[in-house]
């Protein structure tokens, strides 16, 4: 076994643990931390893959920006552990049973078909100036450069409705009406006083 | 060498441990949503095994955009689920049951 069959198990094994304690921790907290570790084994597992520019990704895309969010809404929440942990193993059984039936049912189909080493060998090693951000970033901005520019837009849709949904006025704060600011008249902000002038002493 | 069938075999196991999390945490929206991020790794995981085995980097195209629709889903749903438990003090989904008939 050498380097690289050992690197991959190990992390396999970080994430499968990661991933299962994901779903049975207490805690929201904790569970938001372990999934950050099973996203941090998940990118060295792609590093594996000479998929540097998509681990690099998840990294910062998702343990440095959505995680962090996860965490700042479980924590921003006052919830009540208890009642959201009524009936957690009511279900584990026929749970449990799915989930063994899924991989072993997977593991059959993938494990002796045509997904083996001999009929997918390793990939040839790749020149030493290849570069995978280089090699992506050229298919991206030419034969995907629509599905791009969607791309750009479905984010922009998610930052106007994450924040249309959440914005709320209050009543006391205090905020400009630029219409109101326009449309104000000499009149409503200076009154013109009559008075007789005075003499200076 | 490890062979394509262990990364595949890697992810099918993501994928059961998510659905088992679905099924266990199934009033809990926050691990809910947590759950669904985990499945749509274990997806990614086959997306990157099979472009690097099979030399091609469509794969990795469509991991790019299912990251960004994921990151977009999970910003919207948290929007949401800040909204619920604004209004209704809770966060169990047995709670949200106000269309009920």
């Amino acid at each position: 076994m050498d380097f690289k069959q050992l690197a991959f198990y190990f992390f396999a094994a970080v994430l499968v643990f990661a991933a299962s304690m994901v779903i049975t921790v207490r805690n929201p907290v904790r569970a938001a931390l372990f999934l950050v570790l099973a996203f941090f084994s998940a990118a060295a597992v792609w590093m594996q893959l000479h998929a540097e520019f998509l681990s690099i990704t998840l990294v910062l895309v998702y343990v440095g920006a959505v995680m962090v969010l996860f965490l700042f809404v479980v924590m921003m929440l006052d919830i009540n552990l208890v009642r959201l942990r009524e009936g957690f193993g009511e279900y584990l059984p026929i749970g449990g049973l799915v989930a063994v039936l899924l991989v072993l049912e997977m593991a059959i189909v993938l494990g002796s078909g045509p997904f083996g080493i001999e009929q997918m060998p390793e990939p040839a090693p790749l020149p030493a100036d290849y570069s995978n951000t280089r090699a992506l970033g050229r298919v991206l901005y030419t034969q995907y450069l629509y599905p791009f520019e969607i791309a750009a837009l479905i984010l922009l849709v998610a930052i106007v409705a994450a924040i249309a949904l959440t914005m709320r006025r209050r009543k006391d704060s205090k905020y400009q009406n630029p219409g109101k600011q326009i449309q104000v008249q000499r009149g409503d902000r200076v009154r013109l006083v009559k008075m007789r002038a005075e003499k200076k002493s | 060498m490890v062979p394509l069938s262990h990364y595949l075999i890697l992810g099918a196991i993501l994928f059961a441990l998510s659905v088992v999390g679905i099924f266990l945490n199934r009033k809990n929206l926050v691990v809910l949503l947590m759950a669904i991020e985990l499945m749509l790794l274990a997806v990614n995981m086959n997306f990157v095994a099979f472009a690097h085995f099979l030399g091609d980097l469509g794969g990795q195209v469509f991991v790019f955009f299912i990251l960004t629709v994921a990151a977009a889903e999970s910003a919207i749903g948290l929007a949401i689920l800040v909204v619920v438990f604004r209004n209704r003090r809770s966060i169990n989904v047995e709670d949200l049951d106000s269309l009920k008939g």
